[in-house]
């Protein structure tokens, strides 16, 4: 008994469907102009992985530099470009914006019950900012690049570097306003948007994931553009509040860019840790455990993210105290996270687990971001961080969690929900291949620079000590199987719109108010607005074994 | 008359939930204009505790003069905001255009203020880079670069509210407004009493303290 | 093939480094069992398909969710401890250490030993001694690593931080600038040479220049006309310098600070900034006068005013 509503759409299955594809235009104007939530979505789904691309294809280069110690394949001047082009465009470009602004702006709607989300027009705004953004970070990445790091410390940045900074930070202030207009969106939409019944507590975790995500998007991301147009006007007018001949602090910049950047790394694992609820529950046929704890420590963890920025700043010669209060609350903000694992493990008690592809990405998060965030304890260590602070540790602690687990969820996400979106079902086999290679490669890549970082390479560097190459050679390897676990699912997504099967309303059996609709949804979502009286995950482990068995012999490959 | 119904979008289900959203939705678009700012006051904050001497020497050189008319004109314009707001609610759609019209003028009143005042800090040498004027500290130099720009990103505010302003002007002569329907009238007066509070608080940091001192 | 997985562990703070590390291996190790083992296991047991037990039971969803809330919270505060422990050590220079200055620029490292030896990219330290290094920066920020002493420092422009060890192996160990600092950062390395006492008094006096740090100091304190106004004059009310080092001096404003080097950094070039009680702000500024090895010469020289011991 998988239903939460009591009125429910009917399911009826046209030979020509009406849905968000085909009503509201064809036309190309009729989608640049569209004001339906999902259909932003989509169009957000096809920027960031055009930005994903350039920003790989630099990661790529880079791995290919690092396989010899000397740096004998591109100039400094080009990897430093590489490195500032991969971080700036993967965070800003492809990270922030993908959980949220593809399966948020395209979901949360739907589960709440609603028609769209709470301003239509400004959620188009938004994406057309962010693609202003791109464009100014492309005209940065292509003619000369930018040679900062993704962190653009004063005073290089403000003052020596002879690259394009202004443009990419032009391009970041913009697309950061992007950022804002869909945190307010979503945080509105949850308020005043919910169908009739429900109420918080009803709500799937996604949501809440979705709303302490926009809580911080809306609070953290003006400190950037300040921070920003800071450092932007002490380049142009050569005089400014970073610089040290006037008495002014380049260690204040740092203060100004992680007071936000640290809440930002937690836009993007929160997003993550609600698609995880959702998939954990619905392949494995269970509730979730500890449904309160598991809201709860979402708000816990954007609230405690505000506070703890100076743990990147250890060797910056901040005062010790200071040192030691970041150094306490950043240990406090992990616990949250661990209680989200744990409740997700025993969610697992008694259920009825399948193996698809995306609990395969589910079991794959779990994996690699408790690796991720048990290095963070390591970090939030005073006195160890001072040895691995700026080196290849950092790195490796960082893409454990921002690629071994949103990236992962993403993937868990996009193939839940992609046949919802698209109305047709992905390759099943290809898809569990992905998973596994995507597992395997990653590993490979970013353990040993663990290792690495112990043993002290320092990031940003473009070459090395002989004795680091074993590792970085592995790593390397490892990149390259990482590079062909995400050429499959594009390949394979994109081979699914014409030649995949046609996916049913509900193919995975799942809860929740988007499954109550056709595959792809109509242009308004519900025929009738839903009315919610039940708790969500009214999954029953027991109901579907006892299903199987009376179905016997009959495959059923979904769900 | 205004018809409400057709104000009413397809993604609320009723007028009050529809309302409630956009106020909701602009108090949220204020708190980030705080954080906007706030970064800002950080600055001045700390720069002004390290350096007391060299912010009372450059303080000494804003025009009081100037700056207080400023607070009065946007002080007053802030009132007329208000009474334009009741006057939509009391369904007196003349005097919301003739209030709201008042406010614009005010506004642009602060900014011409504002250029005159800028263009005598200039004359005063108080431009911050190799031209500033030699007889204050080096410190003094990041008083004024918070000061152009505090005073910058502010104006630019209120720029943003006079267009805003002018559009719920013309709104309100094509009768889109009753006391039926004046949510956008409500929702820029919050706007707009928000850049005023910003300009209570630029106020004393940037003219007043330490000034007598 | 070999795969190293320390750096050589060469002072006390590597080894308390070390046993940091090892002990959160081993935390790690046993919360990736407490996670993985029970999921394992589930993904087996209850596999879909597999005959198993699947009622719902009604765990005690309160008294799991606080046990694994205040366990973690109780280990990360003894690793807090533990952390905090070993980063006041590292921080907090011993008052005898013997004094060194750095000073990074794009793309290398100065230093300027107190007796008068300048190398580039080399540090020479002898062994068994507390060392204090003296960080400042020319241009942008760069970072003093040595991953040998498990320690780094931001050497940040416009002001002075401190790195100090005590290294207890000879040898020769990796130094690495660990700020990203521009176009030659990766090349911006060097070695730090760890030499018995004796051979360091040697390599000390084979090197020497003419003058210590201190009496180069005294030469530029003359040629920039400081004695001008600082020394005994009749005619301009300036600091007297003899004795400063090391004294609370007060200020116009009623405060006290102590006179370490950020002071006599900043007093030199940055007079107005904080300006001694009685005088008036009639210093001119040394800023883009004196480079960042010159203002060390010059505090080193007038450290000199206030040494006792020869």
């Amino acid at each position: 008994m998988n239903t939460a509503t009591e009125t429910v759409a009917p399911l009826i299955e046209h030979r020509i469907a009406k849905n968000y594809f085909t009503e509201g235009g064809h036309t190309l104007k009729s989608w640049l102009l569209t004001t339906d939530h999902k259909r932003i979505g989509v169009l957000y789904l096809i920027s960031i992985v055009f930005y994903f691309v350039i920003a790989a294809i630099a990661a790529a280069l880079m791995r290919m530099e690092l396989i010899t110690p000397a740096g004998d394949m591109v100039t400094s001047e080009t990897y430093n470009n590489l490195f500032t082009i991969h971080g700036t465009l993967m965070v800003w470009f492809f990270l922030i914006p993908s959980i949220p602004a593809v399966l948020g702006n395209f979901v949360l709607p739907m589960m709440l019950g609603a028609r769209d989300v709470a301003f239509p027009k400004l959620n188009l705004l938004s994406w057309y900012l962010f693609n202003a953004g791109g464009l100014l970070a492309l005209y940065a990445v292509t003619f000369g690049g930018v040679d900062t790091g993704w962190t653009f410390y004063t005073p290089y940045s403000s003052t020596y570097s002879n690259s394009h900074v202004l443009t990419m930070a032009a391009g970041i202030f913009i697309a950061g306003f992007g950022t804002i207009l869909t945190g307010l969106n979503f945080i509105i939409t949850t308020h005043k948007l919910r169908a009739p019944g429900l109420t918080w507590f009803r709500l799937p975790l996604f949501v809440w994931s979705m709303y302490s995500t926009s809580a911080i998007m809306i609070l953290a991301t003006p400190v950037l553009a300040m921070t920003l147009t800071l450092m932007g006007i002490e380049r142009i007018w050569g005089v400014g509040l970073f610089d040290p001949k006037l008495g002014g602090d380049p260690v204040l910049f740092q203060h100004l860019f992680w007071f936000y950047s640290h809440p930002a790394v937690y836009i993007m694992i929160l997003p993550g840790m609600g698609v995880m609820s959702e998939l954990v529950t619905c392949f494995s046929r269970k509730p979730i455990f500890g449904y309160h704890f598991v809201a709860f420590s979402s708000v816990a963890i954007a609230v405690l993210g505000f506070l703890v920025w100076g743990h990147h700043m250890f060797t910056s010669g901040q005062s010790i105290y200071a040192s030691l209060v970041f150094s306490y609350l950043s240990y406090m903000v992990a616990v949250p996270s661990a209680i989200k694992v744990f409740n997700w493990t025993l969610t697992l008690h008694r259920g009825s687990i399948s193996l698809s592809t995306p609990m395969i990405y589910a079991l794959g998060f779990v994996g690699l971001f408790t690796v991720g965030g048990l290095t963070g304890l390591f970090l939030a260590a005073a006195g160890l961080d001072v040895h691995v602070q700026d080196t290849y540790f950092v790195v490796a602690h960082f893409h454990y969690i921002m690629v071994g687990g949103m990236v992962t969820a993403f993937m868990g996400g996009l193939h839940y929900w992609w046949p919802k979106i698209t109305g047709r079902m992905y390759p099943e086999k290809f898809g569990r291949l992905a998973a596994l290679t995507m597992y395997l490669g990653f590993n490979l890549t970013f353990f040993p620079q663990f290792v690495l970082g112990y043993l002290g390479m320092p990031r940003r560097y473009h070459a090395y000590a002989p004795e680091f190459q074993i590792y970085n050679v592995m790593s390397s390897a490892g990149a390259s199987i990482l590079g062909v676990a995400y050429l499959l699912p594009l390949i394979y997504f994109l081979w699914s719109l014409k030649y995949g099967k046609k996916a049913p309303a509900n193919p995975w059996k799942a809860t929740g108010l988007e499954w109550q609709t056709t595959s792809p949804p109509p242009k308004h979502n519900f025929h009738e607005t839903p009315i919610v009286d039940t708790p969500p995950y009214q999954y029953s482990a027991e109901a579907t074994e006892a299903e199987l068995l009376s179905i016997s012999n009959k495959e059923t490959p979904y769900g | 008359m205004a018809d409400a119904h057709l104000a009413l979008q397809e993604q609320f289900e009723e007028m009050p939930q529809q309302k409630e959203a956009a106020t909701l939705g602009m108090w949220a678009f204020l708190a980030t204009e705080v954080l906007f700012f706030g970064g800002l006051f950080l600055s001045y904050i700390i720069y002004r505790t390290n350096y007391p001497h060299a912010f009372a020497e450059a303080s000494h050189h804003t025009v009081v003069m100037f700056g207080t008319l400023n607070t009065a004109i946007l002080l007053t314009s802030s009132f007329t905001m208000a009474l334009a707001v009741h006057a939509a609610r009391e369904n007196n759609t003349k005097w919301l255009f003739r209030f709201l019209l008042v406010t614009i003028v005010l506004a642009l009143a602060f900014l011409a203020v504002k250029g005159l005042e800028y263009r005598e800090d200039l004359r005063e040498h108080l431009w911050p880079g190799p031209h500033f004027r030699p007889d204050l500290p080096p410190q003094a130099q990041i008083f004024w670069v918070l000061y152009w720009i505090m005073t910058g990103v502010h104006a630019v505010h209120v720029t943003v509210g006079v267009g805003l302003l002018s559009r719920m002007a013309w709104m309100t002569s094509r009768r889109k407004f009753s006391d039926a329907y004046y949510t956008p009238i409500e929702i820029s007066g919050l706007y707009w009493h928000f850049v005023d509070i910003i300009w209570i608080f630029l106020y004393p940091l940037l003219y007043l303290i330490q000034r007598y001192s | 093939m070999n795969f190293p997985l320390f750096p050589p562990e060469a002072s006390k703070v590597a080894q308390q480094t070390d046993y940091l590390y090892w002990s959160l291996i081993a935390i790690c190790i046993l919360a990736i069992l407490v996670v993985f083992l029970p999921i394992v296991y589930f993904l087996f047991k209850y596999r879909r398909g597999k005959k198993a037990d699947r009622r719902p039971v009604h765990l005690p969803e309160i008294p799991i969710e606080i046990t694994w809330t205040i366990i973690p919270i109780v280990v990360f505060t003894g690793l807090f401890a533990w952390g905090a422990n070993v980063y006041w050590t590292i921080e907090r220079p011993p008052a005898d250490a013997m004094e060194i200055d750095v000073v990074g620029k794009q793309w290398m490292w100065k230093i300027q030993h107190p007796e008068g030896n300048r190398e580039i990219d080399e540090l020479h330290v002898p062994l068994g001694r507390n060392i204090k290094l003296l960080l400042a920066s020319q241009d942008v920020i760069h970072s003093f690593f040595i991953p040998a002493f498990r320690i780094k420092q931001d050497a940040v422009p416009g002001r002075y931080s401190e790195l100090w060890f005590k290294a207890d192996k000879l040898g020769t160990f990796h130094l690495f600038c660990s700020e990203y600092c521009g176009t030659h950062h990766s090349a911006m390395v060097g070695n730090v040479i760890v030499m018995p006492p004796d051979e360091y008094q040697k390599w000390l006096m084979h090197g020497a220049p003419g003058s210590s740090m201190a009496q180069e100091g005294e030469r530029l304190f003359r040629a920039y006309g400081c004695s001008g106004c600082h020394v005994q004059s009749t005619i301009v009310h300036a600091p007297p310098l003899n004795g400063l080092y090391g004294r609370s001096v007060p200020l116009n404003g009623g405060q006290f600070v102590t006179a370490d080097e950020t002071y006599l950094r900043d007093s030199i070039l940055l007079p107005a900034k904080d300006i001694a009680a009685g005088y008036t702000n009639d210093m001119p500024s040394f800023q883009g006068r004196l480079a960042e090895e010159d203002v060390m010469k010059l505090i080193a020289y007038i450290k000199s005013l206030s040494d006792t011991t020869p």
